[in-house]
């Protein structure tokens, strides 16, 4: 945490007069030691994430078994795609997840936070305990978990039949099972929350105190100074969330189904791209989901980011 | 973090009241705990009851505990024994671990304290990886260890770690050796040290905060990647825990549902052990990532 104000950013216009050797034989040496101690990164930039977006962005034009040369089909799989059934029921199956899970999580979040924020004796203790989920939420242990607490008898399918509603479970039922992968996802709020938490403990305390001298009761301090003074924290974890919702995967396949079932209920974006890819080795009809997947993604991105001068408080002074 | 302001002295008043709100903080709290820690409990209970009362049974913990599930493992699942894909995860989370300490940090130092040409543009390169999503990258990374022979190997899982692909990490080091003071690192320079030297001696011992919550969150990573083994494992002597849980799975289902559950519980203990044991830094260096 300390990082945070010891690492202002690099001020861009002043530089410090270098080190002893500044001439241009010294020049030429910083320019070597610098890429040669960045090497790895380079090559890892080259190899594995540049060279691969190129490759993948020519795939996506073509079909590609892995056995024979990949064949330039054009457009073809992105006409193909759009006109599938099952690729228009894992855009739908991906959206009500996003927007679905992401308020839901962020709320419980933020209100945790907001608890914790207060100093309270154990309030470590506590902000650890809820972090733990965020931990072991992507393993497959905890997928395996959620399936027999949501399936057929099990406490859940219980306390619902208490309320006289029976499904037979969640994990059989298409119309429920995306529900208990949201589940999944908003008991993972810890990451969120002590994003939250950093951000609530920014807040001068001097602004509580003059409201409280004005009158103002707690709602209104919450969204009136609040709200305000941690929008950028809540702007950041609306964008990471609604990213990461967008790439669901583990938990689709786990929880559901190998085959992110029944009737495709659970078939996520990622899961329906795994199965082309992977199952079906139609590499080029999977490139073409993965490009449509970063355009979604940073058309979302871009929008949040407009979105920001609306609601976006950053305060003038800086830090 | 900022530390707030000490408060005024407080009239006995708002103290008696803030004492009662502190019962239902705890109260509130503790509520909220019970819920988001309920599966916790629960797959330890499940674990000790017999494979028929796991789903049915709505106790949290067994009514007589038994250790069937448990011994149970000792057979493996198809032959293999369960050892095997602990030691398999164990191995490439250490590779893991190893690879983004290591290259990790030299990118960050070339970032944070070379002074080369082209380094802002690379910069806002790095951090554009971040946001990219990872599965554009997916097919053809297969296709390039596929045609390198890689597959059914650690290499495609680790390759990228020790090519400083996770930008998230070479952002928190940066940012870390960024706010060491310049001094240190001028006064290596003056006194003669190269590079190579500086970064060793000087700015390694000082970033170990950041290198450590690196380390901690990669090793998580790695133990829980699912995708990853998924794709690039074929074979199930290589297999790592999440793969061995799903083959559990496949091949016993329900009838040993005691046993599953068991492997589950040992499979999330050396996160938990982990996380136990540093969650001070790992909180710290997810807030910090939060903030910039």
């Amino acid at each position: 945490m300390t990082l945070v104000k010891e690492a202002p950013a690099r001020p861009a216009g002043k530089r410090r007069p270098a080190a002893p050797a500044a001439g241009r034989r010294g020049r030429r040496r910083e320019n070597l030691a610098g890429y040669l101690f960045m090497s790895p990164w380079i090559a890892g930039f080259l190899l594995l994430t540049a060279g691969p977006m190129i490759a993948s962005l020519y795939y996506a034009f073509t079909s590609y078994n892995l056995f024979t040369p990949p064949k330039w089909v054009g457009l073809d799989n992105f006409t193909t795609m759009f006109q599938d059934p099952r690729w228009q029921k894992s855009v739908e199956v991906t959206l009500k997840y996003v927007v679905v899970a992401t308020p839901l999580k962020l709320l419980l979040a933020l209100g945790v936070a907001l608890l914790l924020a207060q100093r309270r004796r154990g309030q470590g203790l506590y902000r650890a305990a809820f972090y733990m989920p965020s931990l072991i939420g992507a393993s497959v242990s905890v997928g395996f978990v959620w399936r027999a607490l949501f399936s057929d008898d099990a406490i859940v399918d219980r306390g619902q039949k208490i309320l006289g509603v029976d499904v037979g479970g969640w994990i059989g039922n298409p119309d429920y099972v995306l529900y208990a992968l949201v589940a999944l996802s908003i008991w993972q709020f810890g990451a969120p929350m002590v994003i939250f938490l950093a951000g609530l403990k920014q807040v001068p305390r001097e602004l509580y105190e003059a409201a409280e001298v004005d009158g103002a009761g707690p709602v209104r301090r919450f969204w009136n100074i609040t709200l305000p003074m941690i929008s950028p924290v809540l702007f950041f974890n609306v964008l990471l969330e609604s990213i990461h919702a967008f790439q669901v995967f583990g938990s689709a396949y786990v929880v559901s189904d190998t085959r992110c079932g029944p009737a495709d209920a659970t078939l996520v974006y990622t899961c329906y791209l795994y199965q082309k890819g992977f199952k079906e080795a139609q590499m080029g009809f999977a490139s073409a989901m993965a490009w449509t997947l970063v355009l979604a993604v940073g058309l979302v991105t871009a929008v949040l980011f407009r979105s920001q001068k609306k609601w976006v408080h950053y305060e003038e002074a800086g830090k | 973090m900022t530390t707030a302001t000490s408060p005024a002295p407080r009239s006995t008043l708002t103290r008696r009241r803030r004492r009662g709100g502190s019962l239902v903080w705890h109260l509130g709290a503790l509520l909220v705990l019970a819920v988001v820690l309920y599966p916790v409990v629960w797959v330890v209970g499940a674990s000790f009851k017999p494979s028929k009362d796991i789903i049915a049974s709505l106790d949290l913990l067994p009514t007589e505990p038994v250790w069937a599930n448990f011994s149970g493992l000792a057979d493996g699942i198809s032959g293999i024994p369960v050892s095997s894909f602990f030691v398999n995860s164990l191995m490439y989370a250490v590779l893991a671990v190893v690879g983004v300490v290591v290259s990790s940090s030299l990118t960050a130092y070339a970032f944070a304290k070379i002074r080369f040409a082209g380094r802002n543009l690379l910069f806002t390169l790095m951090i554009g990886t971040l946001l990219l999503p990872y599965h554009v990258l997916l097919i053809p990374q297969y296709v390039l260890f596929r045609n390198l022979e890689l597959i059914d190997t650690l290499v495609p899982l680790v390759a990228g770690k020790f090519l400083a692909t996770e930008a998230f990490f070479v952002f928190l080091m940066v940012q870390f050796m960024r706010g060491l003071p310049r001094e240190l690192d001028e006064a290596a320079r003056l006194d003669g040290c190269g590079h190579l030297r500086t970064y060793w001696s000087v700015v390694l011992p000082l970033t170990r905060p950041a290198l450590i919550t690196s380390a901690i969150f990669t090793f998580i990573n790695a133990w829980n990647d699912f995708m990853g083994p998924l794709i690039y494992l074929n074979t199930p002597s290589k297999y790592t825990v999440s793969l061995g849980l799903m083959m559990f799975r496949d091949q016993e289902g329900i009838s040993n549902y005691g046993s599953m559950i068991a492997m589950s519980l040992v499979a999330l203990v050396p996160v938990v052990a982990f996380f136990m044991a540093f969650q001070r830094y790992l909180i710290d260096g997810m807030a910090t990532s939060g903030l910039k």
